[in-house]
């Protein structure tokens, strides 16, 4: 029941099921602190304890489920040093780096390319189905017959595997556990906690409030790694209208990002955003027509029946099911889609896409919406690896997707699932749920992150970081993994010989008075309209369109909202009291993405960022701009080569740099 | 049954639908929960309480997580109507919510735990 039928049945507001202990303090010391147990946390941790450190994992909500790939997977990228893959690592980095006209994380993607495979196998031992064990698919161009792995998307080069993810979360959780880490729920975790309380200084430890109890807890650990998701909430906030329209749940506040800006950590890619493509205004995840992604392979029909085609990336189309599998260009490979990388600059590594031309020929009468996903033309095993595997262990897909429409019926042997109709001129019609114009143009989606070294280290020393979002376009499940498992390595490697340092009294004081002041204040503005504020600013400040004096009136306008409405909260709960430090935290946040934007004076195509003061996109400007902020309304700023991890003091190449920090002590 | 005041319900009214007749207040699904959108009845044994259901992103890790699968994923309005199939051969149109169900189809998921 809901809460409102409670109410009606029994008369009773229900009290707060759980002891409300404000301010009471908890210590908890580790040799290694991970702050976020999603999948990047969960092999962190496991990593770290598998060096022999002592873990602690501090989640914001519950290890068995949490984070965007708590609930499934069904593809893992990156895995190019599986048995059959023709994709080497360095083809993987470059591509990547290729792209994005380098505005992407090359170092992590040459790391996944080397470890995503092990990570893979691991993941295999601690439960998770990655092949046709029952030989199911026996036969299929997706398998191959020795190692009985399936393929996804490139059946050329086989570097992409389906695999069966629906339970994956718990099988990682479950093995983090055994293996002995110390795993706090509930926790969010507010700030870092530095060397003398300064910017700028080592990391060692951090501040949390308890969801439930609102206790608070002081972690002290030698290293930390920051492994949280991504900042959905800073542009676009609708959680009313939201329903289950998203890949991202609530939690991902960005406060993994916020106490790192505020601790002084260097952060890259701040001013590459994009129009949000899961807002409120759109469908749930894979709940529609679709072909691209999980349903790439299905056949679309129109509303007559005729058949929609294919093409490959220079617009010519394809006949065949095999085709639709092989990359455009000779001895090229597909790179993954969703995993922040720009196809359009590099067709050969684009995945194949609906006839281009198709809108036109819809406003010429050749074709009449809706369309539909047609899997009943496919054979059994093409239309099973979709259904029954994919669709039924993709992320958000288990239970809202293949048990909700089986529930009702649904049987792609006879059913074809319809299209949303609209006016497709706007946007493609592959990833049709996801739709990026469902959300006005100045509604963004933050990629940036922190600027990280060869070791997953952060310019603070004893902080690193790993999972999609933390690392500036990393990735996606599969990237998380791997990247959480080299962080893990690499922390407890930091944390075996150096010695742990006290925490600053006097920044815990002052951490602890900010987080419960909410608690205190008579307050009138709930955690939700400081949280449509941020959303608000960044929308009219932070959009498509900047220019530096806006830039700076917005800077102004969420430093003006975080010290009058931001001291005028009013919490009921320890769940309020967290919900309301996450939206203070966007004010911190909203703050950073716009210096960030102020610090790059070009725009910039491949980083969808326009500038109406700096309309040119100049080669001067073709590098990462890095800021940090060096004291409470100091920034400072500094360029730096997009293949910054390639150069002094770094080797030049990459095979190099994965050999010289992968393994070896500080 | 008194008439009471209550604030407007918000976005989805039911996130979750749970079969009181079996559910045996267990509450696992309000610990597995990742947003913590629910939270135990005060009366033990009883369906728990959805009190954020604003917060929920239908992950369904609850439903996976009740021991006797007592909870139903209820899919908000606007996403039932947008999630429309029709039978290739007749035509007839079908949704999650329609009025005359289909029969479930029991074709199990791809795999092998």
């Amino acid at each position: 029941m809901n809460w409102h039928e409670y109410v009606n049945a029994t008369g009773k507001v229900p009290e707060w099921p759980y002891p409300v202990r404000y301010e009471k303090e908890n210590i908890v010391t580790s040799d290694v602190l991970i702050i976020g147990g999603g999948v990047a946390g969960c092999r962190a941790a496991i990593s770290a304890r598998q060096r022999g450190a002592r873990v602690v994992v501090a989640d914001r909500g519950f290890t068995k489920r949490s984070g965007s790939g708590g609930a499934g997977v069904d593809h893992w990228h990156g895995a190019v040093r599986n048995p059959c893959s023709k994709v080497t690592p360095r083809m993987y980095s470059e591509a990547a780096m290729a792209t994005t006209d380098g505005y992407t994380n090359g170092l992590v993607r040459y790391i996944v390319g080397k470890e995503g495979w092990d990570t893979l196998l691991e993941t295999e031992q601690m439960g998770v189905q990655i092949r046709d064990e029952t030989d199911e698919f026996k036969g299929s161009m997706f398998r191959d017959e020795e190692t009985k792995l399936l393929f996804a998307y490139d059946l050329e080069n086989k570097h992409c595997l389906r695999i069966y993810g629906a339970n994956i979360k718990p099988c990682v959780d479950r093995e983090m556990r055994r293996v002995g880490c110390d795993v706090y729920e509930r926790i969010c975790v507010t700030s870092l906690l530095t060397e003398g309380g300064k910017k700028g200084a080592r990391v060692i430890g951090a501040t949390g409030v308890h969801d439930r109890t609102g206790e608070f807890y002081i972690f002290k650990a030698k290293s930390v790694i920051v492994s949280t998701g991504k900042t959905q909430r800073l542009w676009c906030f609708a959680p009313e209208l939201r329903e289950s329209q998203s890949m991202y749940n609530l939690d991902q506040s960005g406060m993994g990002h916020t106490i790192g800006w505020r601790a002084g950590a260097e952060f890259v890619l701040m001013e590459m955003t994009g129009p949000v493509e899961l807002t409120g205004t759109g469908y749930a995840p894979y709940s529609t027509g679709n072909n691209n992604n999980t349903y790439q392979g299905v056949s679309v029909v129109d509303k007559n029946g005729k058949v929609v085609k294919y093409a490959d990336a220079y617009g010519n189309l394809i006949d065949t099911e095999e085709g639709i599998f092989k990359p455009s260009q000779e001895g090229s490979f597909f790179i993954g889609w969703g995993i922040a990388l720009d196809h359009e600059r590099m067709p050969a590594h684009r995945i194949n896409l609906t006839d281009p031309n198709l809108w036109e020929k819809v406003r010429a009468g050749e074709y009449e919406q809706p369309f539909y996903t047609d899997m009943t033309s496919l054979s059994k095993t093409s239309r099973d690896i979709i259904w029954r595997l994919m669709l039924a262990h993709e992320g958000k897909c288990r239970v809202p997707i293949y048990e909700q429409f089986t529930a009702w019926g649904f049987d792609p042997k006879k059913h074809l699932l319809q299209f949303p109709v609209g006016d497709y001129s706007l946007w493609s019609i592959d990833c049709a749920w996801a739709n990026p114009q469902s959300g006005p143009a100045n509604w963004r989606a933050g990629n940036g992150g922190y600027l990280i070294d060869w070791r997953l280290r952060t310019t603070l020393p004893g902080l690193f970081v790993a999972g999609d979002g933390p690392i500036a376009s990393q990735g996606c499940h599969g990237e998380s993994q791997t990247a959480g498992r080299y962080a893990g390595r690499q922390a407890a490697i930091f944390a075996r010989d150096i010695d742990a340092i006290e925490p600053d009294p006097e920044q815990i004081a002052a951490e602890k008075a900010r987080c419960y002041m909410p608690t205190k204040a008579k307050g009138d503005i709930g955690w939700k309209e400081l949280n449509y504020a941020v959303a608000r600013i960044m929308q009219d400040y932070c959009g498509e369109y900047k220019t530096e004096h806006t830039l700076d009136m917005g800077i102004r306008r969420m430093k003006d909202l975080l010290e009058t409405e931001g001291k005028r909260m009013y919490v009921s709960n320890p769940h309020e009291l967290a919900r309301a430090l996450e939206s203070l935290s966007l004010c911190e946040l909203g703050v950073a993405y716009m210096e960030g934007a102020k610090a790059r004076k070009a725009s910039n195509k491949v980083l969808g960022f326009y500038r109406y003061d700096y309309p040119e996109d100049t080669e001067e400007w073709h590098k990462l701009v890095a800021i940090k902020q060096t004291a409470a309304d100091a920034v400072a700023s500094r360029g730096l080569a997009v293949d910054y991890h390639l150069q002094a003091p770094y080797a030049p190449d990459l095979e190099d740099n994965y050999q010289r920090y992968s393994e070896s002590d500080r | 049954m008194g008439v009471y005041s209550i604030p407007n319900q918000s976005g989805p009214c039911r996130v979750l639908a749970f079969d009181a007749e079996t559910c045996i207040g267990c509450n696992r699904c309000v610990n597995v929960c990742p947003s913590d959108v629910m939270i135990p009845n005060p009366e033990k044994g009883k369906e728990p309480i959805v009190l954020y259901a604003e917060e929920c992103w239908f992950c369904g890790g609850c439903v996976q997580e009740c021991p006797i699968r007592a909870i139903t994923l209820v899919t908000p309005a606007k996403q039932r109507l947008s999630t429309v199939w029709i039978d290739k051969k007749t035509g007839a149109e079908y949704r999650i919510g329609m009025k005359d169900p289909l029969p479930p189809n029991t074709t199990p998921p791809a795999d092998n735990r």
